[in-house]
């Protein structure tokens, strides 16, 4: 499983990146492997104010569905259309093109909250 | 044998092998996806792909009393498929449900082979013996556990079983045919039918030449497919699903299987007068649904008109071939004509559909 060292991961296998203030999230390989085959993409619109954890959409494989997780809050400032329009991307490329939105974050420490590479590894793989 | 302990079959080393997502399914652990479900749904429809359908119920009927049975239970009159061929068939109970949608092969004289759904087996056994009188000598032998069944699907499958068998033999089986051969030093079976939509052949046989023709295929470059992709294929095929489409409450003419009924001179079978009467009584019709916009239909999810519930769709997925959500449900007949205009509601969301003519997906 890959596991990039400079994010931070939530228990809901989804990932954040921070720069400044402006936060990208997307599901880790992990998670685009259990899920299986993506096919839809359900995110909250631009503008929309998240909290920290909440469920802000859902991911359905073809035989599952998922709820998504936000690991930090704030508000939505863009969502992948990419993504929305072809979701095998985030099976190929969950942590480059297959980022699924980003936002203004509202505290940055909530990050602090958030396992680091190593940690989420150690999870994943017990 | 504990009911918490699953049940394997033949060729479960040989998935693991190619670390197959395993899952639990009417008592069996099989494979959901190899390479993933999309990827198999593709390789079928441009190649080929091979399932282990092993888990699916298998009673060879043998002997005079045999077609007398078969004739009894079956809605589709077993005195007209010839030797050497099969034909889709029903199980149903006296008030004209349907109990199981097994296939009737006709293997030679006096020899039969009925393939059941998996989850039914245990009722379609209790059923064939329930309805089994005294009178000409009858055997049955249930070898559901002690053989191995493939399906080798895809347009490229026919040219890969002359290679591996016989260009001749390939050409002398016709659609729904069967024919006794040679495999691995055992005597098979094989007939020209499938859940796919797409031509095809299904290999019944001794579990060890099972393995054999798996490594075959696979060695031959046909792609391992499991349940997932078969779910898939046979929904963009409007093929039913019993459990789903076909339960007990429904009825043979509201599923739109009427061919499969038959009411010849004589022939008393289960269900024929709740059949007869039925017949001319179609409140509903198991109508194909397309979504119109992206969303993913789903088995349970409600189909409204102008706001109001019609129906719940029976089964659904998101299809690869069309690039589309499908799904099947049982429309007021009203509204089964195909253009009608409905809404999937998706956990909340509304998502446009139309009723389109069935199949979704259809060979050349």
């Amino acid at each position: 499983m890959e596991v990039p060292p400079d994010l931070r991961y939530s228990k809901e296998h989804e990932w954040v990146r921070l720069d400044g203030e402006i936060a990208t999230v997307g599901i880790t390989d992990f998670a685009q492997d259990q899920l299986g085959d993506i096919v839809y993409l359900d995110l909250p619109k631009p503008g929309t104010e998240i909290a920290q954890f909440a469920k802000v959409g859902e991911i359905e494989s073809v035989k599952s569905v998922s709820d998504l997780f936000t690991p930090v809050g704030g508000q939505v400032t863009e969502i992948n259309q990419n993504a929305i329009d072809h979701p095998e991307i985030v099976n190929r490329d969950p942590y480059g093109e297959g980022w699924l939105l980003k936002l203004r974050v509202s505290d940055p420490a909530q990050i602090d909250a958030l396992m680091t590479a190593d940690e989420y590894r150690a999870a994943t793989e017990s | 044998m504990a009911s918490d302990v699953l049940r394997r079959s033949p060729l479960d080393a040989a998935h693991r092998a190619l670390k197959a997502r395993m899952v639990p399914f009417a008592g069996w652990e099989m494979p959901i996806q190899y390479r993933g479900i999309v990827e198999e749904v593709r390789s079928v429809r441009e190649r080929a792909g091979v399932f282990d359908v092993s888990h699916m119920g298998r009673m060879f009927l043998s002997g005079p009393g045999a077609l007398a049975l078969l004739r009894r239970v079956l809605t589709y009159d077993p005195a007209r498929v010839p030797e050497g061929q099969g034909h889709y068939n029903l199980f149903c109970n006296d008030a004209g449900g349907i109990i199981d949608d097994p296939y009737l092969y006709h293997l030679g004289p006096e020899r039969w082979l009925v393939v059941g759904n998996a989850a039914r087996w245990d009722i379609d056994v209790a059923w064939l013996r329930e309805h089994a009188l005294p009178g000409p000598a009858l055997t049955l032998d249930d070898r559901q556990q002690t053989t191995a069944m493939l399906a080798l699907q895809g347009p490229e499958a026919k040219t890969i079983f002359g290679a591996l068998f016989s260009r001749e033999l390939e050409a002398t089986i016709p659609r729904r045919g069967c024919h006794e051969i040679e495999l691995a030093g055992y005597k098979a079976l094989v007939s020209r039918t499938g859940y796919t939509g797409e031509d095809g052949f299904e290999f019944v046989c001794a579990p060890e030449a099972g393995r054999k023709l798996w490594e075959a295929l696979i060695a031959a470059g046909v792609a391992p497919c499991g349940l997932g992709a078969r779910d898939v294929l046979r929904l963009e095929a409007a093929l039913p699903l019993y459990g789903n489409d076909l339960t007990e409450e429904t009825n043979p003419w509201e599923a739109g299987l009427g061919w499969c009924v038959t009411f010849d001179e004589g022939r008393a079978f289960v269900g024929r007068a709740a059949l007869e009467n039925a017949r001319n009584a179609i409140q509903r019709r198991l109508a194909c649904l397309r979504a119109t916009e992206r969303g993913v239909p789903r088995a349970g999810l409600p189909v409204l008109r102008a706001g109001e519930q019609v129906a719940t769709l029976t089964s659904g997925t998101y299809s690869p071939t069309l690039e589309a959500g499908i799904g099947m449900a049982y429309l007021p007949v009203a509204l089964a004509e195909p253009g009608t205009t409905l809404e999937i509601d998706v956990r909340g969301r509304l998502l446009p559909a139309v009723v389109v003519p069935r199949p979704f997906y259809r060979r050349g």
